[in-house]
């Protein structure tokens, strides 16, 4: 089939940026939850 | 056109959801100029975030089906200028809110450069309309003579409910980042009192 190559090339580029974009997503999620709890931990030791 | 048209199902399907993205961006930066909460400061970013995500796909999805249509990957008449032109301003959105460490004055900030932003999404949508461009004609709501063949209409509306309610999931984790990301903030302020 003609231009099969195109479709999936633009199938494929479509949910790649998709899942990058999630995972980065994901990613800054748990840095920032593993601040919350450093600084969780931080304020009980202070009080 | 052949296999090839199959394109149109994901190109034009996110650049509505990426029009939707910019629209709750839009509602959500004029909220914050009014009512000054921060929750619509966390929706407005999340937003031009998630939107950007989704013009994206449009602008590398364009250039892969013009390339064996057209001959070309990539010209500049309207619509094209003008979509790239809103990722531009969406980027620049998100670029301005890293400058800016005052939390309000960055809120405000961008607040107002989104509303200036989204004055491009209009643009963009009738482009094709207003001038004459190598882009397609309008094939959805493009008055009399166009329109989709039911069987292509049926793949477009499963395909674009697809990627509104990838829409929705991602903008609801963005939204979650941002209330966290103002949560660690919060908590920051307090270990410095300290």
């Amino acid at each position: 089939m003609k231009n099969l190559d195109s479709v999936l090339a633009a199938y494929l580029a479509g949910w790649a940026i998709f899942f990058v974009y999630y995972i980065s997503v994901a990613q800054r999620m748990s840095t920032l939850r593993e601040e919350v709890e450093r600084l969780k931990a931080l304020l009980s030791k202070g009080k | 056109m052949g296999v090839i048209q199959k394109i149109f199902y994901v190109h034009v399907s996110c650049a509505f959801s990426a029009f939707v993205a910019f629209g709750t961006c839009f509602y959500a930066n004029l909220r914050y100029v009014f009512t000054r909460e921060p929750q619509s400061d966390w929706l407005g970013v999340s937003a031009a975030e998630v939107g950007l995500a989704f013009i994206t796909v449009v602008l590398v999805t364009g250039p892969i089906w013009a390339h064996p249509v057209w001959g070309i990957w990539w010209t500049w008449d309207a619509r094209l200028t003008l979509t790239f032109v809103l990722g531009l301003l969406y980027l620049s959105y998100l670029l301005l809110r890293s400058m800016v460490e005052e939390p309000d004055k960055r809120a405000l900030f961008s607040a107002l450069f989104g509303i200036f932003a989204f004055l491009d999404v209009p643009l963009v949508y009738f482009s094709i309309r207003w001038w004459r461009t190598q882009h397609p004609q309008p094939v959805i709501l493009g008055g009399p003579g166009s329109g989709l063949e039911p069987r292509m209409r049926v793949s477009y509306l499963l395909m674009w409910g697809a990627l509104t309610g990838l829409l929705i999931l991602l903008l609801s984790a963005r939204y979650r980042l941002e209330a966290l990301r103002a949560s660690v903030d919060e908590l920051r302020r307090e270990a410095d009192v300290r």
